[in-house]
């Protein structure tokens, strides 16, 4: 897939970009509006990790449609700090800066696919995924009839 | 994009936008706690309406924010959650713990007054 | 039977004398065709392969494949066979008969075939040689025709079978998710009868936040009681549901859970204390009637009638 969506991460405002432009594209593939907010709000969460706690990174968002299975991949990457015990910073509520610690774990239960890989002093890499569901039953915003 | 703030009576109401960054939210924990002080309002609404995405740090931010205004003699209703952020909020593991909320600004003005009419300066 | 390896490879004139032969064959069961058939039909009753056929089915039946092996014999072209194949695997398998009897039959009917080629063969071994080999090419084909046609009638249901099963499933949730009942004004009834596991959790709480939405619902009493091995998963997902629920204003009550069920969840650790829990469904909409600020008057002191009135606020 060639139409990587490459974002800068570097400030609150471009955390917001990331997760507009992430839930354009879940739309484009025929996401419906409750998983286009999962999407995004687990966007939401790895970018704002970036900014604050490598200073600056990048978000790429592309699609992907492995034995036809379409879906959207979203990698958060940076060269900060690095995290000395994943296991630990997956869990609920352990955060190293006093915050809800629920921004990993969090954004793990919200896609279907999680992997973190980190090197303390050379970054951390998120890649997330979320499939189309297979038969998409969308239930109107409205009760039926 | 700074988040107007509109006096009502006793309330202070704050319609967050669409495309609320963290800055901006900060600015408007600032502003509602000072204004608070300044126009000795009773409660704050903060309607969330248009927001697409409450995260971890939305969610802290507005519930520190909430507990501060309580210490200064106001009630905080939050309103206007849409049911599928507020999926994604408990999917995440956010709760908003004791603020108060409601379904749209009408529900929460309406929630606000019922509260005044028992006699409690507080929500809930 | 061991020499016949050296006829395969035909020559010109051999195909010649070949085809003769092929005639030749038609021609004998065709002759034979009465005594055959019976015969067949014969062993293949004793054999219980018939069962559930009545002896008029068995006629036509008989009569259909003996005469469509003869004219694969006799034409090679085994479009019949496939028709009949076909037609016979729909039946056979929505009939629930199993493949051992319809290739039992067949087996049946090649062996009935062989023999009488051996009766009239037997004297000449290279003839019956060479007959043999023009008739189990066939035989075998017709064989595997059936036998083909019947596998794929097989997968062909099952997967009707599971693509239905699916469908129904998916009418089940679509149900199941949407039974939340305005009982009155703001307040909604969620009555859960099933399984509840994270998927369905998830659609009934998307469903659910949306009609508190559409229907401007400030409280939900959900009754549990259709909700078998309520352990700590379900509650976990209960929990959820309430605090999502609640992020829209509206108070859930959960009803149907009975207390040793209470007392065993709150011992392994899951917060009920955030649910509001009452024991049966009136005393849930009790509940929220009052939390409502209705009045309760009953109009048949004797009667579970309730009307509700707007209680004088003030
Ligand atoms: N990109 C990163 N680089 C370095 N450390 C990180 C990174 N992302 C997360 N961490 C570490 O992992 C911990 C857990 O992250 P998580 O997002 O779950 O919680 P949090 O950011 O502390 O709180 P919350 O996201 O709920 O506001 C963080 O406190 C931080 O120490
Ligand atoms: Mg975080």
């Amino acid at each position: 897939m060639s139409d990587d969506l490459r974002l800068p991460i570097k400030s609150d405002a471009d955390v917001v970009t990331a997760r507009q432009q992430g839930r354009e594209l879940a739309a484009r593939l025929g996401f419906g509006e409750c998983e286009l907010t999962l999407i995004a709000t687990a966007i939401s969460e790895v970018a704002r990790n970036i900014v604050e706690y490598a200073g600056r990174g990048e978000v790429v968002l592309s699609l992907t449609d492995v034995n036809n299975s379409p879906g959207i991949i979203v990698v958060a990457r940076d060269e900060g700090p690095g995290i000395p015990n994943l296991e630990l910073a997956l869990r609920d509520g352990y955060s190293t800066h006093g915050s809800l610690g629920l921004g990993l774990p969090g954004a793990r239960r919200l896609m279907d696919e999680f992997e973190i890989v980190s090197e303390v002093g050379k970054g951390t890499t998120v890649t997330m995924k979320k499939w189309l569901p297979r038969h998409t039953m969308r239930f109107p915003l409205s009760p039926r009839r | 994009m700074q988040v107007p703030i509109l006096k009502q009576g006793d309330y202070l109401i704050a319609s967050v936008q669409a495309v609320l960054t963290d800055t901006d939210l900060l600015e408007l924990r600032d502003r509602l706690t000072e204004q608070v002080g300044t126009y000795r309002a009773r409660a704050v609404i903060i309607d969330l309406t248009v927001l697409d995405v409450m995260d971890s740090f939305a969610t802290r931010t507005l519930r520190a924010l909430a507990q501060s205004l309580r210490l200064r003699g106001a009630a905080t209703v939050i309103v206007g959650i849409q049911p599928d952020v507020a999926f994604a909020m408990t999917q995440l593991g956010l709760q908003l713990g004791s603020v108060a909320t409601a379904l749209d600004l009408e529900e929460g003005l309406e929630l606000l007054r019922r509260q005044e009419r028992r006699g409690g300066s507080h929500v809930r | 039977m061991k020499g016949r390896g050296n006829l395969v490879a035909v020559s010109a004139p051999a195909a010649a004398a070949t085809d003769d032969l092929m005639r030749e064959l038609v021609a004998h069961f065709r002759e034979q065709r009465d005594t055959l058939r019976r015969e067949w039909v014969e062993q293949m009753k004793a054999k219980g392969l018939l069962a559930g056929l009545t002896p008029a089915e068995t006629e036509t039946e008989s009569v259909t494949i003996y005469d469509t092996c003869v004219g694969c014999l006799e034409t090679g072209k085994y479009d019949g066979a496939q028709a009949y194949a076909t037609r016979m695997a729909e039946r056979g398998v929505l009939r629930g008969m199993t493949p051992e009897q319809i290739l039992g039959g067949l087996l049946t009917l090649r062996d009935v075939y062989g023999r009488s080629l051996f009766h009239r063969y037997h004297r000449d071994i290279a003839r019956l040689s060479a007959a043999l080999d023009i008739y189990e090419p066939v035989a075998n084909k017709i064989l595997a025709i059936v036998a083909l046609a019947f596998i794929e009638e097989r997968e062909k249901v099952v997967r009707e079978e599971r693509e239905k099963l699916v469908r129904q499933q998916q009418e089940a949730i679509r149900e199941l998710s949407t039974p939340a009942l305005r009982v009155r004004e703001r307040l909604l009834i969620l009555p859960i009868i099933g399984v509840l596991d994270s998927h369905r959790a998830r659609l009934l709480t998307e469903h659910l936040l949306r009609a508190i939405r559409a229907n401007r619902a400030k409280v939900v009493v959900m009754d549990i009681t259709g909700v078998p091995n309520v352990d700590s998963k379900v509650a976990n997902h209960l929990v959820q549901t309430v605090d999502a629920c609640r992020l829209l204003g509206a108070t859930v009550i959960v009803t149907g859970v009975a207390p040793e069920i209470a007392q065993t969840l709150t011992a392994i650790g899951v917060d009920l204390g955030r649910i509001i829990t009452v024991c049966d469904l009136q005393g849930g909409i009790d509940e929220a009637d009052r939390l409502l600020g209705y009045r309760v008057i009953a109009t048949d002191p004797g009667g579970p009638s309730f009307q509700a009135a707007r209680a004088q606020e003030g």
